[in-house]
């Protein structure tokens, strides 16, 4: 204590990057998920040797929906929410896309693409208004929205129906530049970039990280904790309404059933490194966990498995992942 | 600009508080002058908390006026407070643990050139701005929300227990600051346990009892002792002195409980003691150290890194309570919130221990079990009028539910981790004099006490912990609230108090004139 | 001092709306009934001359698998978990006794049927108890394995071919005198069960005492992965059990039959009152909550809305009934 008299210089040493080891570290599992992909490529390739453009185009094609998925769980898992109404927002922006398209003009489904994002995104608002006010968790309420989202979707089209702007089929069918890039896997990254880079960058952004975090300290630190998770949820409809609308591109028509889709893009989200605790993660590595699991279905039927079999492997990934993953931290917790 | 009709900066008036049945805040005010280092002061549980909630915006008073700078201000979240120019700076660093501390400054719209004027001004060597919150040590998370609160430059800033663990050069680097503010137009209100702190920095204290403001003091080196009587009030004379007997120790007995060489990394080293049955042992230790790992290893939470137990003359090993149970050591938590099912009753709350075990998974046999609970309920005089929910029941008798919890089956050896805290008198001298009974009746009780006042009142004698280690072991006549205070800052007694120490030092610096922290020379 | 002002406020007066609270806080079954009440005098008033004994005896019988499925959710919700792999275990119990009854028989069927359930069950448990995965994952992930399973079984027994037996459709689907579903006598016995384990049974208040304060548990020396094991265990084995109904009741065989039963199970649980936080609620009020939306199913059904209202209705009950009990049970 009779030291307090004394004083040291007032230098602090500020370093402003990590440089390249904090960034290896911090996108350690997105690097691992890339270099699985790779050697996944690798092993369909030694398998079937003709597995080449048309395959990765048509590979692309059938991961669009569920990436768009993925990226829509991710921003409400970011921001420590859930969405359980991902699959029943797409069926319903696909149906009300492919039924406002209909035997309409190429430039009148310019309007219903902008429509549809923006209806995506309201109906994810009305899920995070509802999880706000009401204060039932995410779960319960967007358990709930799957039910209602489904059931307007029906009421909208009863049976599989409608139809496409060419333009819009168009846009993911083929190659761009290079055979090698399929069209489609171009639109994926344009939209999550273009969208999501914006909003990573801005205050909102950090915002949807903060509540994720630790939503105490993000209120001390001047976030409107419910005005963020209402937007997060928001965000979450816009790119539903994307998966939405490229489901009605793949197939041509809407259909009014929901897929699997909220079931695996939480299993994407999980093995993209989007932690299920919130704040961590970001869009690249559920983007190439949904590439992951697509691809190694593909390489079971190229083996003859039955791709009932892929299913399973499908949920002991998830299972087995979610599993390492606890038990890491619960190491973590223990030292 | 000054349109000043009084001389406060920050003016709350009667501000009140109530939780469901219980009573946060009566009637608290607080007046800050501009420029002043203003001192919050109270015991656990006298509303401070509730205060500083309700001046950043985080609760609402159910009445009661706040005023800044004369203006009536009612701020709804700590970002309107902010606008409002009170920042406040908790024990608990509002960092966002997942992003870096650059994105931390920009949530905060931190202008970062003062950012890191503060951040040297309080004496942090480096700084990595790419590093994650997560993975930064609490004393630099703790020194960069302060600099980021100090960068917006508030009018008023709130102080919470700020100093709490933080390493000694930092801590007289942010009391250095605090101190340097005094005099301009801003005002630090500085809420802290610590005397010392207090003396060295403050201008005026506000001190607060049971949710009333029952006295503002003028810091002066020996104004610690209308601080520590006010905080206290008729407490002290209310408590009936215990005739302390002279502990017939039944040293025949093998000791009931006995620790030999305790260790839990860097926090707890080398702790021995016994106790004996028929005894209370007193723990007596300043925040963290090492006292709840103690009680964690004991309690079968922690698995310790060194040494042994033993419990009646027998070594055992503990990987979850449950053995600790077995073995008879029982655990009250100082937080209710650890101990109670706050949505079931009473009674549930008493018999979850009865049906721990797989054997115990069966039929509830109501007719053996209902005579120990009531009894239970009984001895502890718990109110159960009407209520079916633990939760909707007063702080003091949720903590007789903890304690009766573990009567029911019968107790040999309890741990007691700051049973007290935050409730009435009232309960606080039943809870002594239950823990009396116990010991009367044969238990052995451990008993860690953040109220010095308490070791006397119920303990035959106590061992002091400093910096992890047992440093002094003190008979319970000789363990007045002196005694104990110097042992706990392993001060011998022949040394002063910190208090002293500082409130000459700062005596000494303010007769030459200089203000504290400048260089010597 | 502060006990005194404790007290006073403890006693005062309740007012009308207090009472309303603690009547619904303790007793969720009041309401609830008076809400079945009214929907079934809704019926009648729509469908004059509708509600009979037989209807009755429809409703009760179309409830009770569901009832069963809502067990298994209002089991694991007292613990702050959920099951979404009943869906997919009772589908595939259904349909693995409709392969192996004209095989190994019947009863070997339902054996190995429910071992398979159970041992889902613990896989579940320990993922969850053990490893600390989130019950939503984890079962999610669960009905991923059990459906590629099934599937998978499903080509294998395509040669033989399935049937629903006998004795599940006399079960799931008959009715003594007209009007009392012969299910009952499973299910009365099951649901005393059940509400005896929660309310009766050591094991029943750990489930609570679990979702209430897994700390305050564990500090009362509960093992709590012990519980959840056993409890993952119970949900998958009664699932299988509704599955048998499910597969009585409909006359079908197929690994997706009560997919579409999973989220109304939740449903039951949520508007019979269990928390989904974990810590409160019970059986009976789920046994109410699966009647409910039985009858509003058939409400609407008999007005002619299509499927979809129904839905949107259900989702609709979930938010507000979730939302009621928030603001009746919260501070």
């Amino acid at each position: 204590m009779s030291t307090i008299l004394e004083r040291p210089q007032n230098k602090t040493e500020i370093k402003r990057s990590g440089g390249m080891g904090a960034v290896l570290r911090r996108n350690g599992w997105t690097l691992g998920l890339i270099g699985i992909l790779a050697a996944l490529f690798v092993v369909a390739r030694l398998i079937n040797p003709n597995y080449g453009p048309p395959g990765i185009q048509g590979l692309a094609i059938s991961v669009l929906p569920l990436a768009f998925a993925a990226v829509a769980q991710a921003i409400a898992v970011i921001a420590r929410g859930i969405d359980l109404s991902v699959g029943s927002m797409m069926a319903l922006t696909s149906v009300v896309a492919a039924t406002l398209m209909d035997e309409r003009s190429e430039g009148f489904a310019v309007v219903v693409v902008i429509g549809v994002i923006l209806l995506g995104f309201i109906l994810g608002v009305i899920n995070g208004s509802l999880i706000v006010i009401t204060r039932v968790p995410d779960i319960v309420v967007t358990l709930a929205m799957l039910f209602v989202w489904a059931g307007a979707a029906l009421l909208v089209l009863n049976t599989p129906g409608g139809g496409s702007a060419e333009w819009l089929r168009n846009l993911t069918l083929g190659s761009f530049l290079n055979q090698w890039i399929p069209k489609a896997a171009l639109v994926l990254f344009v939209v999550v970039a273009v969208i999501w880079i914006p909003i990573r960058r801005s205050r909102l952004g950090l915002s949807l990280y903060a509540i994720g975090s630790d939503p105490l300290a993000a209120y001390r630190s001047g976030v409107s904790v419910n005005r963020t998770k209402i937007l997060a949820y928001g965000l979450t409809g816009l790119f539903s309404a994307i998966a939405g609308l490229t489901l009605t591109a793949s197939t041509g028509i809407g259909t009014p059933v929901p897929g699997p889709y909220t079931l695996m893009s939480v299993a994407a989200v999980v093995l993209g490194g989007v932690s299920l605790a919130g704040g961590k993660g970001g869009m690249l590595g559920p983007i190439i966990a949904v590439v992951i699991l697509s691809l190694l279905r593909a390489i079971m039927t190229f083996l003859g498995v039955d791709t009932n079999l892929a299913t399973v492997a499908q949920g002991l990934i998830l299972v087995g992942v979610v599993m390492v993953s606890s038990l890491l931290q619960l190491r973590r917790q223990k030292v | 600009m000054t349109t000043t009709t009084t001389d406060f900066l920050l003016e709350a008036t009667d501000v009140a508080k109530t939780y469901g049945a219980v009573v946060a805040l009566k009637s608290a005010s607080l007046q800050v002058r501009p420029g002043e280092a203003h001192a919050l002061m109270g015991a656990n549980g006298a509303g401070k908390s509730t205060l500083v909630k309700i001046l950043t915006g985080a609760v609402r008073p159910d009445s009661g006026t706040i005023t800044v700078r004369d203006q009536i201000r009612t701020a709804h979240s700590p970002a309107e407070a902010r606008r409002g120019g009170l920042v406040s700076v908790y024990q608990e660093p509002a960092l966002i643990p997942d992003l870096d501390v650059a994105d931390n400054l920009r949530l905060t719209d931190t202008p970062l050139d003062r950012f890191t004027h503060w951040v040297g001004e309080l004496g942090l060597d480096s700084l990595d701005l790419s590093a994650m919150a997560r993975s930064l040590p609490l004393a630099t998370l703790r020194i960069i929300d302060l600099a980021r609160a100090l960068a917006i430059e508030p009018d008023v800033l709130m102080l919470d227990e700020m100093t709490a663990a933080l390493p000694a050069n930092l801590t007289e680097r942010v009391l250095e600051v605090v101190y340097n503010r005094r005099g301009g137009d801003s005002s630090i209100i500085f809420i802290s346990h610590r005397m010392a702190e207090i003396a060295s920095v403050c201008d005026r204290a506000t001190v607060l009892r049971e949710g009333v403001t029952v006295g503002v003091v003028d810091v002066t080196p020996d104004s610690a002792n209308q601080i520590v009587e006010l905080m206290l009030g008729e407490s002290v004379a209310d408590m009936p002195e215990r005739e302390l007997q002279t502990s017939a120790k039944r040293t025949s007995e093998a000791p009931r409980l006995e620790v030999e060489d305790l260790g839990s990394g860097t926090r707890l080293k080398d702790v021995s003691f016994q106790i004996q049955p028929g005894e209370v042992l007193g723990v007596v230790a300043l925040e963290g150290q090492g006292q709840d790992e103690l009680f964690d290893i004991l309690s079968g939470s922690e698995h310790p890194t060194g040494g042994s137990i033993a419990v009646n003359g027998s070594e055992v090993h503990f990987r979850h309570p449950a053995d600790a149970i077995r073995a008879g050591l029982v655990f009250v938590p100082a937080d209710r919130a650890e101990a109670l099912l706050m949505q079931r009753s009473v009674r549930e709350n008493i018999a979850v221990p009865f049906s721990a075990r797989i054997a115990k998974w069966g039929p509830i046999l109501q007719r053996r079990e209902k005579p120990k609970v009531d009894r239970a309920v009984e001895r502890l005089q718990i109110d159960t009028r009407a209520q079916n929910e633990v939760r909707f029941l007063s702080g003091g008798n949720q903590q007789k539910v903890t304690i009766a919890r573990w009567v029911a089956g019968g107790i040999q050896t309890m741990l007691c981790f700051d049973p007290t805290r935050g409730i009435d008198i009232r309960t606080k001298h039943q809870i002594y004099l239950l823990l009396r009974d116990l010991a009367e009746a044969g238990a052995a009780i451990l008993l860690y006490t953040s109220d010095l006042s308490e070791i006397q009142l119920a303990c035959d004698r106590a061992i002091v912990i400093f910096g992890g280690e047992v440093v002094a072991e003190i008979d319970a006549a000789d363990a007045d609230e002196a005694a104990l205070l110097r042992a706990a800052h392993n001060l011998g007694s022949e040394d002063r108090l910190p208090e002293e120490i500082v409130a000459e030092e700062v005596e000494e610096a303010q007769a030459h004139g200089i203000k504290i922290g400048e260089e010597e020379e | 001092m502060t006990a005194d002002t404790t007290t006073a406020v403890e006693t005062a007066g309740p007012t009308m709306g207090d009472r309303l609270r603690r009547l619904v806080r303790e007793r969720p079954i009041v309401p609830l009934l008076a809400l079945l009440v009214l929907l079934v005098v809704a019926s009648e008033l729509i469908r004059p001359g509708i509600v009979s004994a037989n209807w009755a005896g429809v409703m009760v019988r179309a409830a009770i698998p569901l009832a069963i499925l809502a067990a298994c959710q209002t089991m694991t919700m007292l613990t702050g978990g959920i099951d979404l792999s009943v869906g997919a275990v009772a589908s595939m119990t259904g349909f693995v006794v409709a392969t192996l009854v004209n095989g190994p028989g019947l009863w070997a069927g339902i054996g190995i049927a429910l071992a398979v359930a159970a041992i889902v069950g613990l896989i579940t448990g320990i993922g969850v108890g053990v490893f600390k995965v989130h019950p939503l994952i984890m079962t999610l992930g669960m009905s991923l394995v059990v459906l590629g399973f099934a599937n998978v079984w499903q080509l294998r027994m395509v040669q033989t071919g399935s049937g629903v037996p006998q004795e599940f459709r006399w079960l799931g689907a008959g009715m003594f005198l007209d009007y009392i579903p012969r299910s009952l006598l499973l299910f009365i016995p099951l649901a005393i069960i059940i509400m005896l384990v929660l309310n009766r049974t050591g094991y029943g208040r750990l489930l609570y005492a679990i979702g209430d304060n897994e700390i305050a548990s564990r500090l009362s020396g509960v093992k709590a992965w012990q519980v959840l094991i056993v409890l993952y265990v119970i949900s998958a084995v009664l699932a299988g059990i509704a599955g048998f109904l499910y597969s009585g009741l409909t006359n079908v065989a197929s690994v997706t039959l009560v997919d579409s039963a999973m989220l109304p199970s939740v449903a039951a649980a949520v508007i019979g009152g269990t928390s989904i936080f974990g810590g409160r609620g019970g059986y009976a009020g789920t046994i109410v909550g699966a009647l409910i939306l039985t009858v509003i199913s058939s409400i609407l059904s008999s007005l002619g809305y299509p499927e979809a209202v129904r839905q949107i209705l259900y989702g609709g009950l979930i938010v507000l009934v979730a939302a009621a009990y928030n603001r009746i049970t919260g501070d």
